[in-house]
């Protein structure tokens, strides 16, 4: 059905051990660069010495110190873990539904979390940040069970294309009803204002409250990605070689869902991240999950965090919504690199 | 000759399935000319049809409603067909003119032309209705011509460089659109919204006659081309193997594809689900060969499109849902049945 012509088959380029650690180190190492330029560069004026000491030697008299710790600290880690997680989702999705078309939001996750969103805001004007994003982890909950369920009871289980297909009538359906509910009640705009994913209201709290699910996801991922390399070598295969394949979507369904549930609620829906980076990390590292999954975590939140800076800056004191700005840097990269490989899917 | 006959444009099955539809269709069309604001009795609707009705009820069916319908079975056969073109020559079963980004430039055109002229010019609402069309169809082939140019390496476009150069021009296309949407007012905002969702705007004669041609001329020569379809899904070495001028097929299947989906775009807004299911379920219902699948996807996406027109019209009067939206409450529970049933 798909990718199992010879020509569409992924080449399995081999990176040498060196590159691959050497890109994940400059990854990582850009990424530390751009949290400290993410935390100096804002409204408030800042010193690199007021970063440094704000994070290190911390004085509550301080009014820079507090712009820091409780304002661009935080907001520099959501973008640093949205980022990931929204990558690994992505990378995880196209790996085990073998269709180069993967992205978080085909799961249904992303499209459960702004449906209860939607209902939350329409039943209750009033509802506070944290009701909604209690309701957007259940909804995001709930489009995955929806979809992983459907498929698993159907006859033949959950194949990869079926999967796939489900998922995207499952998006299609809950965001038709989002979008319903706010034409209907009028509410539309807030619902779009929730959707463009922005890490400027990022609250200190809501943050520290979805980061054990971005990490527990993010270790999951890591735990399951060799099973993942050998599960993206086609369904067959890989029980022919003996694997679980069934456990091993599940897991990887799980690990989805923490990821996005997470992600969409502490910043709201950013595209183009999930469906994107993982193409780019495979162009850079070849097809081992093992260093897919790491590499496209550590550029996800490269790619978010210095997408975040640009909003602020483009049109200040305006933010620009960070997934089109995303989308905007990420583009043209990923063009040209459709174009050089088309292939390594 | 064809390869074998189960795959010729003939069969029984194909026959009943057809028969099927089309009276349903027929029976959507009377349903629907007889409901909404102002309520025409069955009885009325026949004595009009045959030119002996009242002079208000001639103006309601012949100038709004039934050209609203037509238009609508129009879009839902274009948008249905090039959903399974781009399906068969992407070979990836999650292809429709959604995800390759011809809705989003279609769109990305249209929130423009609000954005900077409507605002800033006062054109009458009939002529700027008249326009978007164009703009809508401009931004559409710009899109498509895009991802075309941008996958064309050596002569050659292959067909995951396709659908990936497809994903890159949607979220480009989609950020513009966002961007733009921030800066909007409220109203304008909403309108936007309206009919990126898509609406079947297009409601009288003029614009039926304008996006027949592409239907008549199009679909028909899409089906002319169901072999080469079925020699692609064998993949492109084998393809060749049988004789099949591989690339050029594919851009005259794209073109055609792409020309459909504009057109339809152009008066119908972002419909995006109805070129993936449609396709989907006819297969499920008669198969695989493209000779049968491409005019009973035809069929099947004007009597969707038509049936979810007419009840977001008729279900939450005087609010008018957008199509799009109905096409996937009443599409996406169906198909996901299909598909659980067999694969």
């Amino acid at each position: 059905m798909n990718s199992s012509r010879p020509e569409d088959r992924p080449r399995r380029r081999e990176r040498s051990s060196v590159l691959r650690l050497g890109i994940l180190l400059a990854g990582l190492s850009g990424l530390m660069l751009s949290v400290i330029l993410s935390i100096r560069f804002g409204a408030a004026d800042l010193t690199y010495s007021d970063v440094v000491d704000a994070l290190f030697s911390f004085d509550p008299e301080n009014s820079s110190h507090i712009i820091i710790r409780e304002l661009r600290f935080p907001r520099a880690l959501a973008a640093i873990c949205v980022g990931a997680a929204l990558a690994v989702s992505g990378a995880i999705m196209q790996g085990m539904t073998r269709n180069p078309l993967g992205d978080p939001s085909i799961l249904g996750v992303t499209s459960g979390a702004s449906f209860f969103i939607a209902i939350a805001l329409a039943a209750a004007p009033a509802v506070t940040y944290t009701g909604l994003m209690s309701f957007s982890l259940a909804g995001a909950g709930l489009g995955a069970a929806l979809v992983f369920g459907l498929t698993s009871l159907s006859r033949g289980g959950a194949a990869p294309v079926k999967l796939a297909l489900a998922g995207s009538a499952i998006t299609a359906l809950l965001s038709s009803l989002s979008t319903a509910i706010g034409i209907r009640f009028n509410i539309s705009k807030d619902i779009s204002f929730w959707y463009a994913g922005s890490v400027s209201t990022v609250q200190p709290q809501h943050l520290y409250f979805a980061l054990p699910f971005i990490a527990a996801g993010l270790l999951l991922a890591l735990l399951l990605s060799r099973s993942l390399s050998i599960l993206s070598l086609g369904e067959e295969t890989a029980k022919g070689l003996g694997q679980k394949t069934a456990l091993v979507k599940l897991g990887c369904t799980i690990a989805v869902l923490l990821l996005t549930g997470a992600a969409v609620a502490i910043v709201g829906i950013v595209g183009f991240i999930g469906l994107v980076v993982p193409h780019i990390t495979r162009f850079l590292v070849g097809v081992d999950y093992r260093w897919i999954i790491p590499c496209s975590a550590a550029l996800g939140s490269l790619l978010l965090i210095f997408a975040d800076i640009i909003g602020r800056m483009v049109n200040a004191p305006f933010e620009t919504p960070v997934g089109a700005v995303t989308a905007i840097i990420g583009v043209p990269f990923f063009l040209y690199l459709a174009r050089r490989e088309g292939r390594g899917i | 000759m064809p390869p074998y006959p189960s795959l010729s444009l003939f069969s029984r099955r194909l026959g009943v399935y057809l028969t099927i539809v089309t009276a349903l269709t027929i029976l959507v069309l009377l349903l629907g000319i007889n409901a909404g604001q102002i309520h025409i009795p069955l009885s009325d609707v026949f004595k009009t049809l045959a030119g002996t009705g009242t002079p208000e009820n001639e103006l309601t069916i012949f100038q709004f409603r039934l050209p609203r319908m037509v238009m609508a079975i129009l879009v839902g056969m274009g948008i249905a067909v090039s959903g399974a073109l781009l399906q068969g020559v992407s070979q990836n079963p999650l292809a429709d003119p959604g995800i390759l980004g011809i809705n989003s430039g279609a769109g990305f055109a249209v929130v423009l032309y609000m954005f900077f002229i409507q605002g800033s010019m006062v054109i009458t609402g009939w002529l700027s209705i008249f326009i978007m069309p164009f703009v809508a169809l401009i931004g559409a082939f710009l899109a498509a011509i895009l991802i075309y140019a941008l996958s064309w390496i050596n002569g050659r476009v292959t067909p995951v460089r396709l659908l990936l150069a497809g994903i890159g021009i949607n979220a480009a296309f989609s950020a513009g659109l966002i961007i733009i949407q921030m800066k909007m007012e409220p109203l304008d905002f909403m309108k936007a919204i309206i009919w990126l969702s898509g609406t079947i705007w297009g409601t009288n004669w003029t614009f039926v006659l304008a996006l027949l041609p592409w239907i008549i001329i199009l679909i028909p020569m899409a089906v002319y081309k169901a072999r080469v379809l079925d020699m692609l899904r064998l993949g492109d070495p084998i393809a060749a193997g049988v004789g099949v001028s591989i690339e050029k097929e594919r851009r005259l299947l794209l073109f055609i594809a792409v020309a459909l989906a504009g057109a339809c775009v152009s008066v119908g807004g972002g419909i995006t689900f109805l070129g993936l299911i449609a396709p989907h379920i006819a297969k499920r219902l008669i198969g695989w060969g493209h000779a049968r699948l491409l005019p009973f996807s035809a069929a099947l996406g004007g009597l969707l499109l038509l049936s979810a027109d007419t009840l977001g019209r008729v279900v939450l009067t005087p609010m008018e849902v957008p199509v799009g939206i109905v096409v996937s409450i009443l599409g996406a529970p169906y198909f996901i049945y299909l598909l659980l049933r067999k694969l």
